[in-house]
C-alpha cells in the first residue's frame, strides 16, 4: 500500500491535561497555608471551664469575645488578671462601655463571648457584666469545653 | 529502516484529565464539611441596665431559690450546705412544686433562681453551679417535650421553627436566672 510512504506529520491538538490536578492542589495547598484562622493574639491565659448545658453559637458575625484571665507574660510565667478586648488589653474597665457599644451600633444582635480563665474571680467578670449591661449588649455567652464523661 | 514494520501499539496510559475534577470536587467536600472550632458555651441573657428611680419588681420570697457560691467554691441551697451535684434536683423540684410545698415556688412561671457569688469565688466553681441549674431547665423541657409527643425538646424547637408557633414550653418553664450582685465587702 502506498499510503504507508505518505506519511504525515499529525502534531497533536490537546493541552496536556496530566499536570491540572497539580495544579489544583498547589492552589489548594497555598490557600490552606495562605489562610489566618485567627487574626488576634491572646494575651492572656484563657483555660475554659467544662459544661455540660452548652449552646452552640452558629453565627460567627455575631459574636465579639472578651478574653479575661492571668497575663501571659515572658518565660511561661503569669501575670495578674486583665480583660482583652480584639487586640489590646483593656486597662481601665470603664472603657469595655464605650468599646461594646460601639460594637453594639455596628452589629444590633451581638452576643458577648466570654471566654474567661477558670482560676479567674468572680469579682472581674461581675465587673465586665456591670459594664456590658451599662453598653446594653445583654446577650452573653460563658464560652466553656464540652465536659468529658467520666 | 523499517517503516513498513509499524506495530500496532495499544497505550497504556490512564486518562487523567478528570484528574483535576477529582480534586476540585475533593475540595469542594473538604470546604463544606469543615467546620473551624464552633463556639459553645452557656448562654445567658443580662437584666438590662435599672433606671435610677425605678423600684425593682416585688418578688415574693418563696419563688426565690437561693444559691449562694463562697471564696471556696462551697454551695449554700436556701442557707443550706449542699453539694453541687444536688443542685439540679432541688432546682426542678422548686420549679416545678406548683403551689404544693411551701419552701418552693408557686408556680413554674414564677419560680426564679438566684445564683450569689462573692468576689473571689472562682470563675470554675460558679460555672459548675450555672450549668447545673441550666442543666435541670434542660431536663424539665425535655420532659415537658416528651409529654407533647416530642423525642426531646430539640426536635420540637426545629418543630416549631418550621410552623413559627410560639415556643409554649419555654412559656410555661421560663429559665429565670438573676446573677446577684456580691455583698459589699
Amino acid at each position: 500500500m502506498a499510503g504507508h510512504f505518505q506519511k504525515k506529520t499529525k502534531t497533536k491538538q490537546d493541552i496536556p491535561t496530566a499536570s491540572l490536578p497539580d495544579i489544583i492542589f498547589m492552589l489548594l495547598i497555598f490557600f490552606m497555608v495562605s489562610t489566618v484562622l485567627r487574626e488576634t493574639t491572646v494575651q492572656v491565659r484563657t483555660m475554659l471551664p467544662e459544661a455540660e448545658a452548652l449552646t452552640k453559637i452558629d453565627q460567627k458575625r455575631l459574636v465579639s469575645y472578651i478574653y479575661v484571665g492571668p497575663k501571659k507574660l515572658d518565660g511561661n510565667r503569669l501575670g495578674d488578671t486583665g480583660v482583652q478586648i480584639d487586640d489590646a488589653l483593656v486597662e481601665d474597665l470603664t472603657n469595655v462601655r464605650t468599646i461594646m457599644y460601639r460594637k453594639l451600633i455596628e452589629q444590633p444582635r451581638l452576643i458577648v463571648s466570654l471566654k474567661v480563665d477558670q482560676t479567674s474571680e468572680m469579682g472581674i467578670v461581675l465587673d465586665v457584666q456591670q459594664e456590658l449591661r451599662e453598653a446594653g449588649t445583654l446577650r452573653i455567652n460563658y464560652s466553656s469545653r464540652r465536659e468529658l464523661p467520666s | 529502516m523499517s517503516l513498513l514494520k509499524k506495530k500496532k501499539r495499544t497505550e497504556a496510559e490512564i486518562p487523567t484529565s478528570s484528574m483535576a475534577d477529582i480534586a476540585f470536587l475533593l475540595l469542594i467536600f473538604f470546604l463544606v464539611t469543615t467546620t473551624i472550632d464552633v463556639d459553645t458555651g452557656i448562654g445567658m441573657v443580662l437584666p438590662p441596665k435599672l433606671e435610677e428611680d425605678v423600684e425593682p419588681p416585688p418578688i415574693k420570697e418563696r419563688n426565690v431559690l437561693k444559691i449562694l457560691v463562697n471564696e471556696q467554691g462551697l454551695v449554700l441551697v436556701e442557707d443550706l450546705p449542699s453539694a453541687v451535684q444536688l443542685i439540679r434536683d432541688e432546682v426542678m423540684k422548686h420549679v416545678l412544686n406548683n403551689g404544693v410545698d411551701p419552701r418552693y415556688a408557686e408556680s413554674a412561671g414564677q419560680a426564679l433562681i438566684s445564683i450569689k457569688t462573692a468576689r473571689q469565688t472562682p470563675y470554675d466553681s460558679y460555672v459548675a453551679v450555672l450549668d447545673e441549674v441550666w442543666m435541670a431547665y434542660f431536663e424539665m423541657w425535655d420532659a415537658e417535650a416528651r409529654a407533647l409527643g416530642y423525642p426531646d425538646y430539640a426536635a420540637y424547637v426545629s418543630a416549631i421553627e418550621e410552623s413559627d408557633a410560639e415556643n409554649a414550653i419555654r412559656e410555661k418553664i421560663k429559665a429565670a436566672i438573676s446573677i446577684a450582685e456580691p455583698d459589699a465587702a
